[in-house]
């Protein structure tokens, strides 16, 4: 067992974990945070995807340890004061989400995809989105709602780059 | 997307709105029940041995280094549980003399399939399980594995050939077969075939649907607490009360005693229409423990061992007049069940039977199945079931006439489709469509398209050499879905029926409670079905609350698939609905001292005809909930129960339009548009319509270029994670131009068609049929699925050297040209190789 530091979604927490264990484990395991799913288990879906200091990554990818000293942010600590992130609203708004598994990964994604790039052409986004597999939508909303969210400023002043601490 | 057709200006309220989902908020935040989610007090976990060989004798399991690692509660083989574990269900033998094998959960003394399971253990935590599963001993004889379709379905013990279940001494499973002279629906097929081979025309092809998986994003879950009276299942599933009805016969545990949840389901398309050995596995350990008990596969286990999907070798024979008026359609199948004839496995391909004929006017028309046991992961439904089969071949074949004709795609067509005038049209196959629009949709669809733009530029790309050639493709399909009439399904002797079930609850403040039958993994019913309740009573759309995928709720239901949640199950809200006005009237007139009959009601309103006296619906929510003062005779209650069981099927159809650019040199095909033109009848929200159709395009666009379950010549499947099972990306698919057409079904009230699974069934033969018109004039008619630049290159190569490539080559022999007479299509050119 190895002791950890680190931050999830503005909250402090320790734990002694395995070595061997994953940050999605962790996540979901020991901390309840079961908004952040597993799709697969070759670090191909996505569906896992988190920000690691304000970067996202695959959290199947990742080991708890790893994250030791970090600040991690899930899917659940995206809206702040009860207010959604831009890019949450805008999935909602354009339809880009069905049985929403894949929905907080790809949130995640475009979260940082719009951070990198805050108006980005609709083969940006399908590029930046590659990396995130969805069965239900076929995209074609998914791109919307990241136009969406690119039109409504999500990149700049979003509640999740104040919480990540104005990580560039 | 356009409507074509101006709502009425009395248009309802809700229903055509694109109101947002109301499952959302839940699911954009991360606040979701996905059973893996779940944790009890002392839950203990599962993880599954499964079988690397695709057939074997079980010669010896050792158990007992799992047994001594740490935390481990209990390691159970089959042999354990074989008196105990029952057999998994199978509703539908298509025939009487179906022969199908046992189906245990748990393999006792031989494997049938790479995956199946051979041991369970369970420990306290699912690292633990993992790591002693991995110490559980094995000992395997290998043993023939039948694995080629074609080839199974000749084994003979005499010829040597494998047998998927030695004992049962052949690998066919049932022969199925519908002939439209015997039915009393049309002409003699074969008389149609030779008469166009003497003086008409005849082509016979052979396609092959690939297996596929599908791979819906949440792998499966299952956990069960035998706590207290009742055993509860949470379950990843898209059938909680079919699930629950099976558990019962199977297990012999009363029903009353076991309550099924579908909580938050990550989506299923056919993938979750599945009772499973690792639901019975972890009902029945859960009962042997007293604990509660988790399993959740991984993703490998489940690409290997959740049901897979299609798997066909379909030969089609289709005859004309030398005009192109189609005179008859032949289908030969056969279909590949897998290990075992799985909960509804042997009946897809028949789901297909009465669509090959598809919007044509065949006279004559004969079907014929032999589904096939092989040693591979079990077949079951997947997105379309059956009809995508079928409107592949038909929409293949009606491309390769028009290409031997000479004749643009839709001029053929058109020369054979139903008629707008001509609905309600009963069918060579016996259905009756009881409303379409053809001409109205294909026109829209080609102007969105532009298809004299993309044919002109077509035809200059041929005329320069392009190295990039353009390939338009046309499918113009219709598929039965809303499963399904009771009647019609007790008739091809399927083990249900196909109504559903509602209940409509008024509470005293005023606001609505729904329960349906019908289980969501996805579709949107919450706000969809919120939409026909808040117009129906004229409440606002936020007081109304849906509830589904709980047994102990939402008691009686037929589930979700086949399209059927609106057609059928919001009809059956609909009915509940009008039960609760009626209920309600009664009260109201007594309230307001006034006859029955003078009565309207509208807006949620009741109201005394020519006064302003009224009483709104909520007030008589509250009145009926005092019961201070309700006439005599009348319960204070306005709860209403429906159950609605269609008359029909119902038929949407479209046309899509694809354009594909084909590289000749590398193979390589690029997707350059894609539009449709829908007619799904009258649409609650089409913002939930789009998606829908989406998602159905790009399962059916990945089936013609990218995915493909292989296995290798051991039977081991090689398409075993996401690097391999090429799902699409955001990156490989583009956006698509969606309009529709209205012909609103005749046979439910809303005038709604089933959409769910649209998408899937017509786009697959749209991008074919563009690739293979990209090639034609460089000797290609077909390229197998999924059309990868290999298969493409192959198909380039293989004809310019006068050859027809590997992929194409196993077409069969169209016909005999020495015995071709005049008038007849000498196919020597694109002849098989056979």
């Amino acid at each position: 067992m190895t002791r950890i530091n680190l931050t999830v979604d503005g909250a402090t927490v320790a734990d002694d974990v395995e070595p061997r264990m994953l940050l999605v484990q962790y996540l979901r395991e020991k901390l309840g945070k079961t908004g952040t799913v597993i799709g697969c288990d070759t670090s191909n879906c996505g569906a896992c995807t988190v920000h690691l200091d304000g970067t996202s990554v695959k959290s199947c990818n990742v080991l708890a340890v790893q994250a030791d000293g970090s600040e991690v942010t899930t899917i659940e600590g995206l809206a702040q004061d009860g207010r959604l992130h831009p890019v949450q609203e805008a999935f909602r708004e354009c339809h880009g989400l069905q049985c929403g598994f894949c929905t907080p990964g790809m949130i995640m994604q475009s979260v940082d995809l719009l951070k990198d790039n805050p108006d980005p052409s609709e083969e940006e986004i399908r590029l930046g989105l590659e990396g995130n597999l969805c069965r239900c939508t076929g995209y074609h909303n998914i791109v919307k709602s990241v136009q969406h969210a690119a039109s409504q400023g999500a990149a700049g002043g979003s509640a999740v780059t104040q919480a990540a601490g104005g990580a560039q | 997307m356009t409507a074509t057709q101006e709502r009425p200006a009395e248009a309802a309220k809700e229903i055509g709105r694109d109101r947002r989902r109301k499952e959302d908020q839940r699911l954009i935040t991360g606040r979701t029940r996905w059973t893996d989610n779940i944790v009890l007090p002392g839950m203990v976990h599962v993880a599954m041995v499964r079988s690397p060989f695709a057939h074997a004798k079980i010669t010896g399991i050792d158990k007992s280094a799992a047994e001594a690692s740490p935390n481990v509660v209990s390691v159970i083989t089959g042999a354990d549980v074989a008196d105990v574990q029952g057999a998994l269900p199978n509703a539908w033998p298509i025939t009487p003399d179906q022969v199908a094998p046992a189906h245990p959960p748990i393999a006792v003394d031989r494997v049938v399939f790479a995956g199946e399971i051979v041991a369970v253990v369970v420990a306290r935590s699912a690292a633990e399980a993992r790591d002693a599963a991995e110490l559980v001993d094995v000992d395997y004889d290998e043993l023939p594995a039948a694995l080629e379709l074609k080839a199974a379905a000749e084994a003979t013990p005499e010829n040597g050939g494998a047998l998927a279940h030695p004992d049962l001494g052949t690998n066919k499973s049932a022969f199925w077969k519908f002939d439209s002279a015997e039915a009393g629906t049309g002409g003699n097929v074969d008389e149609a075939i030779a008469k166009a081979r003497a003086d008409g025309v005849v082509l016979e092809r052979e396609y092959r649907q690939q297996r596929l998986i599908p791979a819906f994003m949440e792998p499966r879950s299952t956990v069960v607490d035998p706590t207290g009276e009742q055993i509860t299942m949470w379950s990843a599933t898209q059938i909680p009360h079919i699930l629950k009805f099976l558990l019962a016969a199977v297990t012999g545990v009363s029903e009353s005693k076991i309550r099924v949840i579908a909580p938050d389901v990550g989506g299923g398309f056919g993938g979750k229409l599945q009772t499973t050995p690792e639901e019975f596995i972890t009902f029945l350990l859960a009962r042997r423990l007293g604990k509660p008990v988790k399993y959740t596969e991984t993703r490998s286990e489940s690409l290997m061992a959740a049901h897979h999907g299609r798997d066909q070798w379909q030969k089609l024979t289709i005859s004309a007049e030398k005009d192109g008026t189609v005179t008859g359609l032949k289908v030969e199948l056969l279909a590949d069940l897998g290990s075992h004839v799985s909960l509804i496995g042997g009946g897809v391909p028949v789901l297909g039977a009465f669509m090959f004929n598809a919007i044509y006017k065949f006279p004559a028309y004969q079907f014929n199945c032999q589904t096939v046991l092989t040693n591979k992961t079990w077949t079951d439904a997947y997105r379309g079931a059956g009809r995508p089969e079928a409107t592949f071949g038909i929409e293949r074949i009606m491309d390769d006439l028009a290409a031997e004709l000479g004749v643009d795609p839709f001029e053929l067509r058109e020369k054979n489709w139903i008629k707008h005038e001509e609905f309600p049209f009963t069918t060579v196959a016996g259905l009756e469509y009881d409303s379409g629009n053809y001409e109205a949709a294909t026109a829209n669809a080609k102007a969105m398209f532009g298809y004299d733009e993309l044919r002109a530029e077509q035809k200059r790309r041929r005329e320069s050499g392009d190295r990039v050639q353009l390939g338009i493709g046309v499918s113009t399909f219709t598929e039965m879905c809303g499963l399904a009439p009771s009647r019609v399904l007790g008739s091809l002797d399927y083990g249900a029926g196909g109504w559903e079930h509602a209940s409509v609850r008024m509470l005293p403040t005023g606001k609505v409670e729904v329960l349906t039958g019908a289980s969501a993994h996805g579709q949107g019913h919450e706000t969809a079905f919120s939409q026909i309740v808040a117009d129906r009573l004229g409440v606002a759309f936020e007081d109304v609350e849906i509830l589904h995928g709980d047994t102990q709720v939402a008691h009686k239901g037929l589930d979700t698939y086949g399209s059927r949640s609106l057609v059928v199950g919001g009809e059956a809200i609909v009915k509940a609905a009008d039960k609760v006005i009626d209920k309600a009237k009664v009260i109201a007139a007594h309230l307001l001292e006034a006859s029955e009959d003078d009565l309207e009601f509208s807006g949620g309103r009741f109201s005394v005809k020519g006064t302003d006296q009224g009483l709104a619906m909520a007030e008589v929510a509250l009145a009926t909930f005092a019961a201070h003062n309700l006439p005599d005779g009348v319960e204070p209650s306005l709860d209403s129960d429906a159950t609605f069981d269609p008359v029909n099927f119902n038929y949407p159809h479209g046309t899509h339009l694809c354009a594909m650019e084909v590289d000749t040199e590398t193979g390589q095909v690029t997707m350059r548009k894609y539009a449709a033109c829908d007619d799904i009848g009258n649409i609650i929200n089409p913002l939930i319509v789009e998606g829908q159709l989406h998602g159905g395009l790009v399962q059916g666009i990945a089936q013609a270029l990218w995915e493909e379950a292989v296995y290798d010549d051991a039977g081991t499947l090689v398409t075993g994670s996401f690097v391999d099972y090429l799902l699409p990306t955001a990156a490989d698919t583009i956006s698509f131009d969606l309009d529709h057409t209205t012909s609103p079904a005749t046979t439910n009230t809303l005038g709604t068609k089933g959409v769910g699974e649209a998408g899937t069934i017509a786009s697959t033969p749209a991008v074919v049929n563009a690739v293979v018109d990209a090639l034609r004039p460089l000797g290609v008619d077909d390229v197998r699925m999924p059309c990868t630049p290999e298969r493409v290159w192959k198909a380039i190569n293989d004809a310019r050297g006068g050859q027809k490539a590997e992929t194409v080559g196993a077409a069969a022999p169209h016909f005999d040209p020495s015995t071709g007479m005049e008038g007849t299509v000498d196919r020597t050119t694109g002849g098989a190789d056979a």
